[in-house]
């Protein structure tokens, strides 16, 4: 179990495992993701569940490295073990026949937004996917999403790929155009969210996003995962990852995400400089 | 000739000037010779009423006699034949109001010190390598599972591996031991001792399948597709926040998540372990219990320059051990009574820095019997912090109550168990443990595990369940 069997490199800092959990794989929905430690002295860390394989009992995790907990994971070699997989957390995504479903998104979100789209096109939807990246080596997925979309769009916020903007233009135009949509559902990095919330709202499209703040257990028994959605306190390891987007207090979540910012640098210099230690890789 | 009186035996402990920035557990124990002399004190009654005060009903008086005569480890092995988990027992039962206040010593003098004597037993056969584990039966071809790995989880396992049955443990977590491993902190329980007693377990050929959040990896009927019989010890792990405006802003913990992080993922030796907690400078811990107590050491032992525990009633109406208080104010702990908070103001940056309080006054007794605390009009004042960690109760976490179609539960969330039996209303699923009565105490988990135990055999094994014995036994307090 935990096995890495595949491991790439996605783009610069973004890697790609495939782990071998074979009842994760069978229980998982879309929408849904797991909790990871890597080592006897490692943190939890949510990941959402980019893809899966039941036949096969594999999962596949998507990630950037940004501290010392993703750069330790990216670290990990095929054939290695991970200490702990815990899943699949997080209430599936509500699927159903909704008509067109325009899915957004942006950054390292476009992975967990492609079970997302896979599940939408399956139940009949007509989808459109929106794909963004700071820049054309960052963008990720690219055949994954036209496979699992009807159409598909992509912008680079420095126009070296795609349209030259950002996701929130591209779903302006398709607005624009006329487009009936059904649904919309964005995920991303905080700001990409709060801005296509803040463009849905005007013209009132129900817009769903998956949250992403700081975890520990995710049962629902420690409340690190705590936000505001419609002025009410919501745990999202239990009753998320996926919220009305235009009841989320993202303010709120940016601050809590940073919570631990200068431990986490301080944390992130240590490794950088003496690199992974030998741990315990067994209970 | 009379015998000449012997005192009390008191435990050396930690000076609490150094203890309160450590985390090394706080009492040393008895030495043999200071707990033979305890012993002593004993008066090994015919009728003892210390055992009708023990919820797991431990032979008091017998294991007490092993230590006098010198035998150590029988004395442990007497007190696991009622009890899988001495060492954790000796350590946090609330002795004061079972076993030790009906102690017939205690009427003239101070009780017998049962705590420290099952305490001292139990920690001479771990450190003297001389546990053994009984012979079991031959299997029996049937198979429990068991959801939760805490103290009531433990026991049913236990149990039931010692009457011959395949028995899997489903834990969320990525550690054994519940509360006992997650909430309790390391200078109260260390650590090591929870893992030998898990060990104990795991030899009686118990299987503990980790990261296994039951509800969601499993539900509890995919699980009776594969296992007889189900026991569901999940525990009373939904934290409960006061609902005042900043509860949100970065510094304010549940006692769960503040434990959690101190405790299972030892964030108190950041950076060599990867988990964070916040470094504080004042803390304030909210409640009166002893989550609350733990959560206040723990901040003081983390290096806080003050810390103040924020109760709405009394001292006399704290919930918390005696014991447990005196050791906090021995270490510094402040105790702001009779205060309520109402609001936790921050920065712009979202971190808290102080918090809005109203003082309070006793008035009429409420429905527990003790005197309803009513705020003082334009009493409000505000309190310098940078951490607040809210302890003020635990409810049902509902992850497997939701999951499973067929299991009754109160409207706390409660699980509905049968007192005598731990049945629930679903066939072949028991239950017991806080995910029942609320949280509790490790004993009362222990003695509803026992009771699902006997039950779950008996269901098992299809033997009919026992008829009301003709003479109720004596009340237990
Ligand atoms: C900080 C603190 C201090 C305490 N101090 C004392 C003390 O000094 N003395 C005392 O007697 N009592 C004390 N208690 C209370 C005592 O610890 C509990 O009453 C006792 O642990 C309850 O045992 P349990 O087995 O019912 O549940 P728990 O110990 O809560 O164990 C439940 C287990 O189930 C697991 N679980 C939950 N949901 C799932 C799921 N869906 N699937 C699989 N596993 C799951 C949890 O991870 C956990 O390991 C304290 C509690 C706390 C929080
Ligand atoms: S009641 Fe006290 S004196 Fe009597 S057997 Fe129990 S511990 Fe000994
Ligand atoms: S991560 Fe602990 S309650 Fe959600």
């Amino acid at each position: 179990m935990n096995q890495i069997l595949i491991k790439k490199v996605l783009a610069e800092g973004v890697k790609e495992l495939v782990i071998s959990v074979p009842q994760i794989a069978k229980a998982r929905k879309a929408g849904q993701f797991v909790i990871v430690r890597a080592n006897d002295h490692g943190e939890r860390i949510p990941l959402t569940i980019a893809d899966a394989d039941a036949k096969a009992g594999t999962i596949t995790l998507i990630f950037q490295e940004v501290g010392k907990s993703t750069l330790l994971l990216g670290s990990f070699k095929e054939g290695e073990f991970i200490l702990d997989v815990v899943g699949p957390l997080g209430k599936p995504t509500h699927v159903e026949k909704f008509g067109t479903v325009v899915c957004i998104g942006g950054g390292i979100g476009v992975a967990p937004m492609h079970p997302i789209a896979c599940a939408m096109k399956e139940s009949g939807n007509h989808v459109i996917a929106i794909i963004g990246a700071r820049s054309k080596d960052l963008l990720i997925m690219e055949d994954r999403l036209r496979n699992a979309s009807h159409e598909l769009h992509i912008s680079t916020d420095d126009g070296t790929y795609g349209t030259h903007g950002f996701v929130t233009d591209i779903l302006q135009s398709i607005i624009d155009r006329g487009q009936k949509i059904d649904l919309c559902v964005a995920i991303g990095p905080v700001p990409m969210m709060n801005a296509s919330c803040r463009l849905t709202a005007k013209y009132n499209l129900m817009t769903v996003v998956s949250l992403n703040p700081i975890m520990v257990d995710g049962t629902g028994m420690c409340g690190a995962c705590r936000v505001t959605v419609g002025g009410k306190t919501r745990f999202v390891c239990v009753d998320g990852p996926e919220f009305d987007g235009h009841q989320v207090d993202f303010t709120e979540l940016v601050k809590r995400q940073r919570g631990y910012l200068p431990q986490e640098r301080a944390s992130k210099e240590q490794f950088l400089h003496e690199g992974p230690r030998c741990y315990e890789q067994s209970h | 000739m009379p015998r000449e009186k012997i005192p009390r035996q008191p435990m050396p402990e930690q000076d609490p000037q150094i203890r309160r920035r450590n985390f090394a557990e706080v009492p040393f124990g008895y030495s043999p010779e200071i707990a033979q002399l305890e012993a002593q004190r004993c008066l090994f009654c015919k009728k003892p009423k210390c055992v009708q005060g023990c919820p797991v009903g431990i032979d008091i008086p017998g294991f007490i006699k092993l230590i006098k005569e010198g035998d150590f480890a029988g004395s442990a092995r007497k007190l696991k034949e009622a009890n899988a988990l001495p060492a954790v027992c000796g350590r946090v039962c609330p002795q004061e109001e079972q076993c030790e206040i009906v102690c017939v010593v205690g009427i003239k003098d101070k009780p017998v010190a049962i705590g420290r004597l099952e305490r001292f037993a139990a920690d001479y056969e771990r450190n003297n390598n001389l546990v053994t584990v009984p012979d079991l039966p031959p299997p029996t071809g049937k198979k429990a599972a068991v959801v939760g790995c805490g103290p009531a989880g433990l026991t049913v396992a236990g149990e039931l591996a010692k009457l011959g049955h395949k028995v899997t443990i489903f834990e969320a977590l990525h550690q054994p031991g519940g509360v006992l491993m997650y909430g309790i902190p390391e200078f109260r329980l260390p650590k090591a001792i929870v893992e030998a007693e898990v060990d104990y377990v795991k030899k009686l050929g118990v299987e503990i399948i980790y990261n296994a959040v039951i509800g969601r990896y499993m539900t509890v009927d995919e699980v009776l597709e594969s296992y007889d019989v189900v026991f569901l010890g999940n525990g009373a792990g939904l934290p409960y926040f006061m609902n005042i405006p900043g509860e949100n802003l970065n510094g304010v913990y549940s006692a769960n998540e503040y434990l959690t992080r101190s405790n299972l993922m030892r964030a108190y030796k950041f950076p060599e372990y990867d988990t964070p907690i916040a470094v504080s400078k004042k803390v304030a811990v909210l409640g009166g219990g002893n989550v609350a107590m733990d959560s206040a050491r723990t901040a003081m032992r983390l290096g806080a320059e003050e810390v103040s525990i924020v109760y709405r009633r009394s001292r006399k109406e704290m919930p918390a051990r005696v014991e447990e208080v005196h050791h906090a104010e021995e270490e510094g702990i402040q105790l702001q009574l009779l205060t309520n908070p109402i609001e936790i103001q921050g920065d712009d940056q979202g971190w808290v820095r102080s918090m809005k309080c109203i003082r309070m006054e006793l008035g009429e007794p409420d429905a527990s019997g003790r005197q309803r605390p009513v705020p003082v009009a334009g009493s409000e004042f505000e309190i310098e912090v940078d951490t607040v960690v809210v302890s003020i109760g635990n409810g049902a976490n509902p992850l497997v109550s939701q999951t499973t179609p067929g299991l009754e539960t109160n409207k706390w969330g409660n699980i509905i168990a049968d007192v005598k039996t731990a049945a629930t209303s679903k066939p072949g699923v028991y239950a017991g443990g806080d995910i029942v009565i609320g949280a509790a105490t490790v004993i009362l988990a222990m003695g509803a595990g026992k009771i699902a135990a006997a039950a779950m055999h008996r269901y098992m094994m299809d033997i009919p369940e026992p008829v009301e014995a003709p003479q109720a036994e004596p009340e237990k307090s």
